[in-house]
This record gives C-alpha cells, sequence and structure tokens, in this order.
C-alpha cells in the first residue's frame, strides 16, 4: 500500500448498467494526435469512400500507432479542429456514414482475413513479433487515459527482462465504471488478451489488480480464472489482487508499489523494475485486434455525471460527444463542465461538438452545484495537507508557490517533474489552490527550458 | 497566492465550434473541508478551557477575553480595509482564533487595556505586517504575548488563584518553583499528588486558560482526531520536556502540567504558519521546542518558556523546511540529475 492519496466519494453512478451499444453515428470527427508520440498523415483524400476498420492515418515513426475508421461512408474533409484534449487545432478526418455499414476487407496486415470479425482461433500460434505487428497495425494504445502506443510498452530494449505482467483493473477515478463492466461482461476475453500480452512478453506471472469496491467484478473474474484451465497455457499464473480502495490506487507506480513492492526510480519505466502495466480496456482491445482481426475503433465509454440516464455505451472512436449525451437521455439541468476522462484527472472541454477518442474512458458532466466556486481565492495557510497526501512524496505547495514566483529553478530542485499530476494535492486544500495547474506549469517550463 | 491567476483562463479556439463549457485544471471534484472551517474548529476546542478560565477568575477573565476578541476583530477589520481585502474575509476566522489565544495566555490580573494592546500588537505586527495568513512567520498571538510580557513585566506576572481573584495577586507554580524551590512549590498545595491533580484538572494560578490541562488535552484531541493538528507536535513536545526534566533532575509532572505547556503544544506551536510542512521537519520542530522550553526554564531568568521557545522555533522552520524536502517516490541518489550549481 503506497503512502498519501485520499479517499475520494465513489459516485459509480453506472456500476450495475450493462455496456450498451451506441447508435452508429452519422459522422465521425478523427483527430490525427490520439496517442503520445508523432502524429500521423492522412492516407485517405477528400470524397474517398472508406470502410469500416479502413486505415486512414499513419505515421512511418516507429513511436506511433494508426488510425482506423469506425464507419464507412465518404471522406467528407480533412481539416484543422479542436483537440479535445490539448484543445490545439489538429488535423482531423471527418467522414460521413453511409449508412451500409460495409466491413473492410483488405486488412492486410493480417493473413487470414477475418470477415465479419470472425473467431480466429490459429493466433495461439502466432510469433511474438508478428502479435506485436498486429498490436501496433491495430492502432492499440493504453485504454487508461494517457494512451501510451501499447507495442511500444509491449516490446522493451534487449536486456530487459519482465517478469511480471499487471493488468489495471483499480479504475480509481470516481464516476467511471468501464473497466469495472468489462471484467463483468467480457472477463474470458481479458483473459485471453491477457494471455496474448503474457506470451508477447514471456512473462509467466500476471497480477490483475482490482479495487475492493469492485467485489463482483473481483468474484467474477476470479471464477472465470480458476474456471479455465484451458487458458492456462505455458504455465501463466494469473492472479486477482484485491486492492484497497484509495486514489491514486490506479496511477501506474502506485499500483506497481502496491502489487509488488517495487518502486519505479525517479524519471524511468516500469519496464526497469521487470514490470509492464495493461489497462483492462487495453487488453480487451488487444484481444479483439488478435482473435477478432478488429482494429481499434471502438470503447467502452462512461456517460455519466448530471445526464438524465448515465450509461456506459460502447462507443465508436470519433463520435461526437453530443450525440451520446442524447443516448444518455439528455442533460440534467443546465450543464457546465463537460470533463474527459473522470473528475480527478480528466480534461474539461470547452463544447460537446467534439469527439471521442482512444483516451476517452468517461464523459462526466457537471452542473453549477458540482463545480467548486471559491469566493476569492485564498492563500496558502501551510497547514501541510497537499504534503501528506501527494503519493509521489513531493511538496506540492513549495512547487506551486516556486512557480507562481516564476522561480521555475527552485522548482525543478523541489522535483516537480516527478509529479503524476493525480490531483490529490489539489482536492485536499483547505484554500482550494490549483496546486496541479501550478505544478504542470512549471513543469512544462521546464520542458521549455530543456529543449532549448 | 495571487489572485488573478490561481484559475487558467478560459480558452478560446479559432473554430466554429461552439464553446459553451467552463474549462478549467484538473481535478474537477474538492474536498469539503475549507480554511475557516478549520479555524473554527480550532475555536471550539479552545471553547472548554475558556469556560473554565472564567469560572475559575470570574467576571474579569470573561472581560479580558471579550476585550482581546473584540480589539482582534477591530484589528483585523482595519487591516483588511488597508490592504484592501473584502470584508467577506473576516468570516475565515484567524482573528477570532489570535483573539482568543492571546486572551487565555493573559493573567486575570490584567487591565483590560493589555489585552486591547496584546491584540492589536499581534494583528499588525504579528499578522499583517508579514503579509497576513499563511505568511506569518512568527505566531502572532505570541508576539503580541511577547510584547506585553518584555515590556509591562510586572503586570504580566501577577497571578492568583482560583475564585479569588480579588486577594492579593501571587506567583504561578513555575515562578514559585524558580525563586523558592520545589519544596514549598509543592508545600503549597500539601502532597505531590495534590499537586499533579490541581494541576490536572486546572486549581491553580495561572493565565485564564492555561490551568486546565485536562481540559486542554480534550481539545487537543478533537483536534488530533480531526486530523487538523499534527499529533507528532505536541505529542514530542511534550515528551521532550518531560525526558529533559527527568534528566535535570527535576520533577517532569510538575513541568509539563504546571505551565502554559499543554496550551502552547496543542494551540500555539501547531499553527500552521509557523512550523515546517514536512512530518520529519515537524519531529525536529518539535525537539527543538522541547530543549528550548526546558533550557530557559533551567537557565534564564523566566519561570515560563513556552512563548519564547515557539518564537524561537518559527524562525527555525524556514530552515528546517529547507533540509527536509522530501524526496519523491522511487528517488535514487545517482538518478539525481537536478544539482545545484
Amino acid at each position: 500500500m503506497f503512502k498519501g492519496g485520499v479517499n475520494l466519494k465513489g459516485n459509480k453512478l453506472t456500476s450495475s448498467k450493462a455496456i450498451e451499444f451506441a447508435n452508429k453515428p452519422s459522422k465521425v470527427i478523427l483527430p490525427l494526435i490520439q496517442h503520445i508520440g508523432a502524429p500521423c498523415e492522412p492516407i485517405v483524400n477528400k470524397d474517398d469512400c472508406v470502410k469500416v476498420g479502413q486505415k486512414i492515418a499513419e505515421s512511418k515513426a516507429p513511436f506511433s500507432v494508426p488510425i482506423h475508421t469506425p464507419i464507412s461512408g465518404i471522406v467528407k474533409s480533412i481539416e484543422q479542429l479542436p483537440h479535445p484534449i490539448t484543445g490545439k487545432p489538429t488535423q482531423s478526418i471527418i467522414i460521413e456514414s453511409d449508412n451500409q455499414n460495409n466491413k473492410d476487407n483488405s486488412n492486410e496486415n493480417n493473413d487470414n482475413n477475418n470477415q465479419d470479425n470472425k473467431l480466429n482461433n490459429d493466433y495461439l500460434s502466432y510469433t511474438s513479433d508478428k502479435l506485436l505487428n498486429i498490436i501496433k497495425d491495430s492502432g492499440i494504445v493504453g485504454l487508461g487515459g494517457a494512451a501510451f502506443p501499447t507495442h511500444i510498452k509491449l516490446s522493451p530494449p534487449k536486456g530487459i527482462s519482465i517478469d511480471t505482467l499487471i493488468i489495471n483493473g483499480a479504475e480509481c477515478e470516481p464516476f467511471l465504471t468501464s473497466d469495472h463492466r468489462l471484467m463483468i461482461e467480457n472477463s474470458e476475453e481479458i483473459i485471453k488478451g491477457i494471455l496474448i500480452v503474457a506470451k508477447v512478453l514471456k512473462t509467466k506471472k500476471v497480477f490483475i489488480g482490482i479495487e475492493e469496491n469492485k467485489k463482483d467484478a473481483i468474484r467474477i473474474m476470479n471464477k472465470k480464472i480458476n474456471n479455465s484451465q484451458k487458458f492456462n497455457i505455458d504455465n501463466i499464473k494469473i492472479k486477482v489482487v484485491s486492492l484497497p480502495t484509495k486514489y491514486p490506487q490506479g496511477a501506474e507506480k502506485m499500483l506497481i508499489y502496491s502489487l509488488t513492492k517495487r518502486k519505479v526510480p525517479t524519471g524511468e519505466l516500469p519496464m526497469n523494475v521487470g514490470c509492464v502495466v495493461q489497462n483492462i480496456g487495453t487488453v480487451y482491445a488487444i484481444y479483439q485486434a488478435v482473435a477478432l482481426s478488429k482494429p481499434l475503433y471502438e470503447r467502452v465509454v462512461t456517460i455519466t455525471g448530471k445526464v438524465n440516464n448515465p450509461k456506459n455505451l460502447m462507443v465508436k472512436i470519433g463520435t461526437p460527444i453530443s450525440e451520446l449525451i442524447k443516448m444518455a437521455g439528455g442533460y440534467k439541468g443546465e450543464p457546465k463542465k463537460l470533463i474527459n476522462g473522470g473528475p480527478m484527472m480528466g480534461v474539461a472541454m470547452p463544447s460537446d461538438d467534439l469527439p471521442i477518442i482512444k483516451s476517452t474512458s468517461g464523459i462526466v458532466v457537471f452542473n453549477q452545484d458540482d463545480i467548486y466556486q471559491a469566493e476569492m481565492p485564498i492563500e496558502c495557510i501551510r497547514c501541510g495537507r497537499c504534503v501528506n497526501e501527494c503519493p509521489m512524496n513531493l511538496n506540492p505547495t513549495l512547487i506551486a508557490r516556486y512557480a507562481e514566483k516564476g522561480r521555475i529553478d527552485l522548482a525543478e530542485k523541489t522535483y516537480a517533474m516527478d509529479c503524476i499530476e493525480c490531483g490529490c494535492c489539489s482536492f485536499g486544500c483547505p484554500s482550494k489552490i490549483s496546486l496541479v495547474h501550478w505544478i504542470r506549469y512549471a513543469k512544462s517550463e521546464i520542458k521549455n527550458n530543456k529543449s532549448k | 497566492m495571487k489572485e488573478n491567476n490561481t484559475k487558467p483562463q478560459k480558452q478560446k479556439i479559432n473554430s466554429d465550434i461552439k464553446n459553451n463549457f467552463i474549462v478549467e485544471s484538473s481535478p474537477h471534484i474538492f474536498s469539503s473541508v475549507t480554511k475557516s472551517e478549520i479555524m473554527w474548529i480550532v475555536f471550539a476546542a479552545l471553547i472548554p478551557s475558556t469556560i473554565m478560565g472564567i469560572y475559575n477568575f470570574g467576571i474579569k477573565a470573561l472581560l479580558i477575553i471579550i476585550t482581546s476578541l473584540m480589539t482582534a476583530f477591530l484589528s483585523e477589520a482595519f487591516f483588511n480595509w488597508i490592504r484592501k481585502k473584502p470584508f467577506s474575509r473576516m468570516l475565515n476566522g484567524p482573528w477570532a482564533v489570535t483573539g482568543l489565544l492571546l486572551g487565555l495566555s493573559l493573567p486575570p490580573t490584567v487591565p483590560l487595556w493589555i489585552p486591547a494592546l496584546g491584540a492589536f500588537v499581534a494583528l499588525a505586527i504579528g499578522k499583517h505586517v508579514f503579509g497576513g495568513a499563511g505568511m506569518t512567520l512568527f505566531n502572532p498571538t505570541l508576539v503580541g504575548r511577547a510584547f506585553l510580557v518584555v515590556s509591562f513585566p510586572g503586570i504580566m506576572s501577577n497571578y492568583v488563584w482560583p475564585g479569588k481573584i480579588d486577594a492579593i495577586t501571587s506567583a504561578s507554580p513555575l515562578s514559585i518553583l524558580k525563586q523558592e524551590g520545589y519544596l514549598s512549590a509543592i508545600s503549597i498545595f500539601g502532597s505531590r499528588l495534590q499537586t499533579y491533580w490541581s494541576m490536572f484538572i486546572g486549581n491553580i494560578s495561572g493565565s485564564i486558560g492555561e490551568t486546565s490541562a485536562m481540559l486542554l488535552l480534550i481539545g487537543g484531541l478533537v483536534l488530533i482526531i480531526m486530523k487538523i493538528i499534527d499529533w507528532r507536535i505536541p505529542c514530542i513536545y511534550i515528551s521532550t520536556v518531560f525526558v529533559g526534566t527527568i534528566l535535570l533532575g527535576q520533577d517532569p509532572l510538575f513541568h509539563i502540567l504546571g505551565g502554559a505547556l499543554f496550551l502552547g503544544a496543542f494551540f500555539m506551536a501547531t499553527d500552521y504558519a509557523g512550523m515546517p510542512i514536512t512530518k520529519k521537519g515537524r519531529i525536529y520542530f518539535a525537539l527543538g521546542l522541547g530543549l528550548l522550553t526546558i533550557i530557559i526554564r533551567q537557565y534564564s531568568s523566566y519561570p515560563e518558556a513556552v512563548n519564547f521557545s515557539i518564537l524561537l522555533m518559527n524562525t527555525a522552520t524556514p530552515l528546517i523546511e529547507r533540509f527536509t524536502i522530501r524526496k519523491p517516490f522511487g528517488y535514487i541518489e545517482k538518478t539525481n540529475n537536478v544539482k545545484s550549481k
């Protein structure tokens, strides 16, 4: 168990609601930056016809994954539109649906042209390299929110061996239930996905970390693992671990520490301590990509908060958020804030015309009542709550103060770069100071200074 | 923090996409704890000791406390006006804690201009000169009190026994100890056990709010349980004094119960602005407090040392903080590429 962190009210409105398929969108907007790394270049032109699952953008850089269209139709335009996360104008492909749902048959990266997502059991005999290629070509990124290209995570450099694969089912953010529902409804597919990842990594030990507030998910995963000796290829041992419900249990470094007592050294990656962490949604997408030849163009998104009928929806990536809100019964009251992700680390979006992207795990709608409105900013009273609550063992108030006074050098010396932006410090601050905001500012300034 | 910068500006995007939602930095939810809540809980935790003080020393004690609170209120309002802060800030309440604590730390015999002057000095020189709440280098209450002790030593050492407010003034247990020795200090109460008991429940001479160790302990424990103050400060402070007095061959219980130690350890040393923010720093801070208290009580001409110990350790806080900066989770010395020149 890691030190620090905060206890949050779960607000999991949708934990007992089964995943529904969202209506087919009439158009999708696909920003060409949906992952960390090199942006994609479009490989289709305006007025081209595209089919479901067709690759429409890719990059030659290795640190990148392609983007596929979730609907069949016509490329209406390729233009600069605001990105749902960064807000910066980003090249985006807009595709208008022809309502025909034609499947793409030319999936050249897959030897078996599996139309209609037919189950392909041959994948068990694939080599690691082939599996990695499929994962890359299917556009798979970490679906927990960071959108780190998965094939990079799964190909550690020579000399580093991964002895533990960690599956992140913590879902510690309030409101979100997409991983929770996947574990309940698609546990078998998740286990198959885990076995694929374990095979790629040549790992024998797998932990599935689930917060103890998801008792049903823990029970079902345990049952499925015990019942399914047939999955147990290559002596891979999968163990479900119930973790205390404490935010940020699902943060990569905290999760690794909770499960293995290994501390990831500052500035290094989990693979340096022999661990790879994959999100539940990601392993499910890997299973679909490998076994069903279905590239990542769909994901589970929790539509929750102040909507009339909160839901877990299987959504085509690129669907405008306003359409999903309609499916969730529309806004309840006057919406004021639209959060892409959970309320602790999610990004507030300016408009509901923006699309769902690969990393969107939920949309949380807030009314005026849910937004904390400080009558006026209050000064730091030095109570030390942020210091006690910081899971990364930092001094948030000091870094924030240095950043505010423009002393970026001191902020760096106070280890600003190690902040994971989990938001615990801002959450607990009695003066409601936007500590994370200041630390983020310090981090970006430090990066700018470095690149100069 | 600067007023205009604590929330990020709304982003403008040049496109025909409508922009109708608030854009703010994460997180989007906050705990319910607020600064004013904390301050009023501290205020409430002092109420039992206040009632005990009024019960012990009568209407005079009540008048002193009211004067102190009133002056604190007026001074705070005045300085808010000068510093162009909105009046609603008064609701945050640190002035009330400062005013009440100052009243409680005065002898019950002082004329009423003493709490008025002390509260004004506390707010003016202790607080607003340094930049208001959170910026106070020294505990404001103790700045006010130290000013009174140094300026009017005679008035500030006239104590009386509970219920005998009009009787001739006498010394506090610690000054009897200092001037006449341990045996005569004990002889006032009869036996040692009676001494401890009187000190624990508060049947001794002393400042208005410091006499009853029991009620201060209750208030302090409430604050510790509510996680408003850090247990490290009072526990380590009091234990250090306890162990130190044993080593010096003194009566430890007399020392920890007999003076302002409980009031200081639970309510004054734990003042947020004056103590380090790191846990490790707080341990050093409390150890320093204990050592200074023993040294001043033993070797200086002042019988009571809590006031000056806390003020002295307040000055050491930035230094302690600097040496106890926390290392990040997973920090390894060799990966440290952030080096000073």
